[in-house]
């Protein structure tokens, strides 16, 4: 190296970062074009959504129940926009979501901690097994089991319960998930602090790990939500659908993805089907946009 | 003359025959037999794998965790058998700091020197809160540097002052011992330094067993000091003499850093 003449050290460096100009320019072209690859679909689905669907978006579609075709067909015929909005939808959505959260998040937290804590165990592994098989069962079958345990069983008839079952079923692997790999970032170190001042292991678990991994459960929990949100197959088969806005657990219940399917069905309300998307669509980027913002705020 | 320390007169801790295996047929310390002295430091020195860590975590029984070590002998802390105390009295009575500072997270300077209350329940009025936080912050020469700042999370200080605030949390049971595993090794020169005269100070009141790597650490700051290797307590006495005139060739070998 020291009697390397200096001018050509220089021009080896600089050899080396015309090199290096060349492949980040490369780089950020690929870039360019991986993202507008993406993005692509998302503009064109939103850009779709938004341009057939805010005609209808205003306070009465937030506040109104679905019409029903007479109304819409008359609406149509006069040439005005349907009339009516979403709220039996809306309140349906918000009413099973809600529920299927509150069976999914206890036990999705339990059975996280649990494999969290005994992870290196026989019987955990086939707990992890089973839960990463229902993640992968198809909603339509889910649905099919809560219609045999809740409707035929329970219920003895369609209902939100029967629905916020099939979806607190599909809710719950992601959640068992998340819990644990949340969990299992927070270091040993914040652990064994706990321990070194004789906190017995299960306030550990619950003054110490699980606020330091708050805002990884709270995420996890946001998704897992974000994901059923939109699931419509499963409460065909369980809450059906209704016309009313209901709060009654045991009764037949709407949600905004089953006015979609119904509007879909009925050449009167195509309009809805756009806005009632659009909405769904605003509530999952929300969602998601608010579960990224947590992720990273820690 | 050097002599290796048989016995304590009245040890805060006296370990018999101790040994402790993470598996069945592989002992990580064989046989240690020490007291420890009272309102003193001690120093622990070995090279990397000897077993100091794993006897520094027996005397508080941060083994009780992991169900496959295996522990034999006896740790007693002021003439009782530490195995029989409930692990929350022990650990109010054995403070412990470890290598990487570690203030908890989601707490404040304030919640983090009141953790060991907090956490375990324990309920105190506003004022006695006040009075502990000051009066250990004060202890561990953190209080200037942060009393404008006691509601910032723990993490926002320096590794310096984080390793403080946790040698304090320790202290905020005012317990009798104080052990620390390679306190300093995460930090820099200026860290260490400050860390050091905090340890000198705290011997007053405190006994302090320290884990340390770094042997002119141990000069510096410890009255004495074990020496061990592949799990043994080689050698042990009071650390001006060891460093003068090891009597075992292993630890002289030590010493003169021909295997670290
Ligand atoms: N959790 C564990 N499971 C199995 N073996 C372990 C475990 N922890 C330590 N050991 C083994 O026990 C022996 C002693 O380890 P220990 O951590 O006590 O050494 P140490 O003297 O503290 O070393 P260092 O200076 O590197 O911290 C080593 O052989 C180590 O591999
Ligand atoms: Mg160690």
């Amino acid at each position: 190296m020291d009697d390397m003449p200096a001018y050509s050290l220089r021009t080896r460096i600089a050899e080396g970062r015309d090199h290096r100009v060349v492949k980040d320019k490369l780089l950020s072209i690929l870039v360019i074009v991986f993202s507008a690859i993406t993005i692509f679909p998302i503009v064109l689905i939103i850009g779709k959504l938004i341009s057939k669907g805010y005609k209808q978006i205003n306070l009465d579609f937030f506040i109104k129940k679905a019409p029903d075709t007479y109304e819409a067909m008359t609406a149509l015929n006069a040439g005005e926009i349907i009339p009516g909005g979403i709220l039996n939808g809306i309140t349906g959505t918000l009413l099973m979501v809600l529920m299927a959260a509150l069976i999914a998040i206890p036990l999705g937290l339990l059975i996280g901690i649990f494999l969290y804590e005994h992870g290196s165990k026989k019987y955990a592994g086939l707990i992890r097994d089973i839960s990463d098989i229902l993640q992968g069962v198809p909603s339509i079958v889910l649905g099919l089991i809560a219609y045999f345990w809740v409707v035929k069983n329970i219920t003895h008839g369609f209902s939100a319960l029967a629905g916020s079952t099939a979806l607190a079923i599909m809710m719950l692997p992601l959640i068992i998930r998340s819990t644990e790999e949340t969990l299992k970032m927070i270091p040993d170190s914040i652990k064994e602090a706990g321990f070194a001042l004789g906190v017995p292991y299960h306030k550990i678990i619950l003054r110490v790990l699980i606020p330091t991994g708050f805002s990884g459960l709270l995420a996890g929990i946001l998704l897992a939500i974000s994901r059923i949100i939109g699931e419509t197959a499963p409460l065909m088969l369980t809450a059906l659908g209704s016309m009313e806005v209901n709060f009654n657990i045991q009764k037949p219940t709407s949600a905004v993805p089953l006015l979609i399917w119904e509007f879909y069905n009925d050449p009167n309300m195509v309009d809805l089907i756009w806005s009632s998307s659009l909405f769904l669509m605003a509530l999952v980027l929300i969602l998601n946009i608010v579960t990224k913002s947590i992720r990273s705020k820690k | 003359m050097s002599e290796i320390i048989k016995h304590i007169e009245d040890p805060v801790l006296d370990i018999q025959k101790l040994s402790i295996a993470y598996n069945k047929d592989k002992y990580a310390v064989t046989d240690v037999n020490a007291g420890i002295k009272r309102k003193r430091v001690t120093a622990i020195m070995g090279p990397s794998g000897c077993g100091k860590s794993t006897l520094l975590r027996a005397i508080n029984r941060m083994h009780d965790l992991y169900s496959n070590i295996v522990i034999d002998g006896k740790v007693f802390l002021n003439g009782e058998d530490t195995s029989e105390l409930s692990a929350i009295h022990l650990r109010r009575k054995i403070g412990m700091v470890f290598q990487r500072p570690n203030p908890f997270p989601t707490m404040s300077i304030y919640d983090n020197v009141l953790a060991g209350y907090k956490l375990n329940g324990i309920r105190l009025k506003k004022t006695q809160r006040d009075e502990i936080v000051e009066e250990t912050l004060q202890d561990v020469t953190l209080w200037d540097e942060v009393k404008d700042s006691l509601l910032k999370k723990g993490t926002f200080l320096s590794g310096g002052q984080q390793q403080r605030l946790c040698i304090a949390r320790a202290l905020a049971f005012k317990p009798d011992v104080l052990l620390l595993d390679e306190p300093t090794s995460a930090l820099d020169p200026v860290a260490t330094k400050k860390v050091e005269e905090l340890l000198i100070k705290l011997k007053k009141n405190y006994t302090i067993l320290l884990v340390t790597h770094n042997m002119s650490q141990a000069a510096r700051i410890s009255d004495f000091s074990m020496f061990m290797y592949m799990g043994e307590l080689v050698e042990y006495g009071k650390t001006k003499d060891m460093f003068i005139n090891p009597l075992d060739k292993r630890t002289e070998e030590y010493l003169t850093g021909k295997f670290s």
